[in-house]
């Protein structure tokens, strides 16, 4: 038999490919089905939104921020409301805070059934997808409800939030919570994560040790998923999330190995219901009262200074670092999004050998990157 | 918790006595401004350093003072074990804008190291990649500059101001 020339090729992935989750481009030198090395390109939906919030005010910087992460717009509403305020010390009303959890872990919840039913059918079940998108069309209506967005929200703002959070709305999303914990979750691990060909896909694949993950930034459900319990919302208690009882759900290794992309996935289907209990608790307790500083809707002015801050959005840390000069438009905004970090791992994850091209789809959809927010 | 920003000032200040510029403990965020010369040593001490520990660098951000003539480049360095967080800064002048890598220290560098040359126009020294990343690789200058002047068009493409 005539002997079998092998030799190495070069395959270029994206930018426009169903599994790149966005204009996300990546070149694969690959020997066979094994990729030997990955090289990522970005870039292509860079929006300038940094040279933008120069060139507008402090309010008008909000919808961009929408635009970032779109799928937990709430996330990145919070925490540039967050960082002006705390440049301004400005106290928000009671009320404010608690709506903000509220909407804030509904959007976690609707993000993460998106990175769910979009996981699936990266490795091929399309049936998930469907239920996950049964189910967050609930919460999407409820947003539209309260603000009249779907996806870009814009509500919360500099001083509060834009609508009051009426007794209908909290009744729908006490509904919500009825209806989804624990039968639905129960439902998409009966589905999904507990199917066999579904963990033969993902267990052991693309472990993320957490000394790397550390180093390159890696935030959010990806860092949990490789056994470190790091969450701001228990670490660094910006808003009032210290008064909710909740855990953080770490990987454990369970299937596989601690890190690999099985855990990464099972940490956001069970923050899911962390989220639940936490929007449960602030219904339960929300006081009554204004819902906005109306003056601060009207205009701000921050001191000069310059500040870092950062929440827990549904992809990790979602940071500001805004610089004013005392003006009515910030002299810089720089955004940290939690996917621009957690994208650049992946080079490092696909480039050990133990790699096949259908891994690598499997690696780029347990990140669950946003694209808007990596090239911002 | 972890220790407080005057406390870890205080470490880095007799660590690195004379490359301490200036302290600003009163800060909305306190804040140290230190010599670019020393950052990549800074930068190993802070993460090494068991009291510190300072395992993940959060953002490195760039911002631009003509009217100072500096580009400031901030660091922003967060400990997932003692849960405590520092801001770091070093001040380069504008027409000659340098400062060693940290992308051996923290990998996160990489690529914010590449976001900050391809906007502002930092050089950072040892990177083993410093091309552009957000914009496109034959753009000219650096958007995120006081003084940038959007050009005109872009490979054919007319920018078009409402």
């Amino acid at each position: 038999m005539p002997e079998v020339k092998t030799e190495e090729m070069l395959l270029n992935m994206g930018p426009q490919h169903p599994s790149t989750h966005g204009v996300f481009r990546v070149v694969i030198r690959t020997d066979g089905e094994m990729v030997l090395e990955s090289e990522s390109h970005i870039g292509y939906l860079h929006r300038c939104f940094e040279k933008v919030a120069e060139n507008n005010n402090y309010l008008q910087v909000v919808p961009y921020t929408d635009r970032m992460d779109y799928l937990c717009a709430m996330a990145n509403n919070l925490g540039y409301a967050q960082t002006v305020e705390k440049l301004m010390k400005l106290q928000v009303p009671e009320r404010a805070e608690y709506i903000r959890v509220i909407v804030t872990e509904l959007n976690r919840i609707a993000s993460h059934l998106m990175a769910f039913g979009t996981y699936g059918m990266d490795l091929g079940a399309m049936t998930p997808f469907l239920y996950a998108f049964r189910d967050r069309e609930m919460l999407l209506k409820i947003f539209e409800k309260l603000c009249g967005q779907r996806l870009n929200y814009s509500y919360i703002r500099v001083g509060g939030v834009t609508f009051d959070m009426t007794d209908e709305i909290l009744a729908d999303i006490e509904r919500f919570c009825e209806y989804f914990e624990p039968d639905i979750l129960n439902e998409y691990n009966d589905l999904l994560s507990y199917n066999g060909i579904f963990i033969s896909r993902a267990a052991n694949v693309g472990v993320l040790p957490a000394d790397l993950a550390i180093s390159y930034g890696v935030t959010g459900p990806s860092l949990r998923g490789s056994g470190v319990a790091r969450d701001l919302r228990k670490d660094e208690p910006s808003s009032i999330y210290e008064r909710f009882d909740f855990d953080v759900v770490v990987g454990s290794g369970e299937m596989g190995t601690v890190g690999d992309c099985w855990d990464r996935y099972m940490v956001r289907v069970r923050e899911m219901t962390e989220s639940v209990k936490i929007v449960r608790q602030a219904i339960r307790d929300i006081p009554s009262g204004l819902f906005c500083d109306k003056k601060a809707f009207r205009g701000v002015k921050p001191p000069k200074g310059e500040v870092y801050h950062k929440v827990e959005g549904a992809r990790g840390e979602v940071g500001f670092y805004i610089v004013s000069d005392g003006t009515v438009k910030p002299y810089r905004v720089k955004a940290r999004g939690p996917s621009f970090c957690n994208i650049s791992v992946l080079d490092a994850l696909t480039s050990k050998g133990d790699c096949m091209v259908a891994d690598m789809v499997a690696i780029i959809g347990s990140l669950d990157i946003v694209m808007g927010e990596v090239d911002r | 918790m972890g220790l407080e920003s005057a406390q870890i000032h205080q470490i880095l200040k007799e660590k690195f006595a004379d490359a301490v510029l200036e302290e600003a403990a009163d800060a909305v965020d306190p804040f140290i401004v230190v010599k670019p010369e020393v950052i990549e040593d800074l930068a190993y001490f802070c993460r090494d350093d068991s009291r510190l520990e300072f395992d993940l660098l959060s953002c490195i951000s760039g911002v631009d003072y003509p009217e100072r003539n500096v580009i400031e480049v901030i660091y922003c360095l967060d400990s997932t074990p003692n849960k405590h967080w520092l801001i770091v800064k070093v001040a380069l002048p504008r027409d000659n804008a340098q400062v060693h890598t940290v992308e051996n220290v923290w990998r996160t560098a990489d690529w914010h190291e590449r976001e900050t040359y391809d906007l502002l126009g930092v050089n950072f020294q040892g990177h083993h990649n410093l091309i552009r990343i957000l914009c496109a690789e034959d753009w000219v200058g650096y958007p995120l500059r006081k003084d940038y002047v959007m050009p005109e068009s872009f490979r054919g493409i007319r920018n078009v101001v409402y």
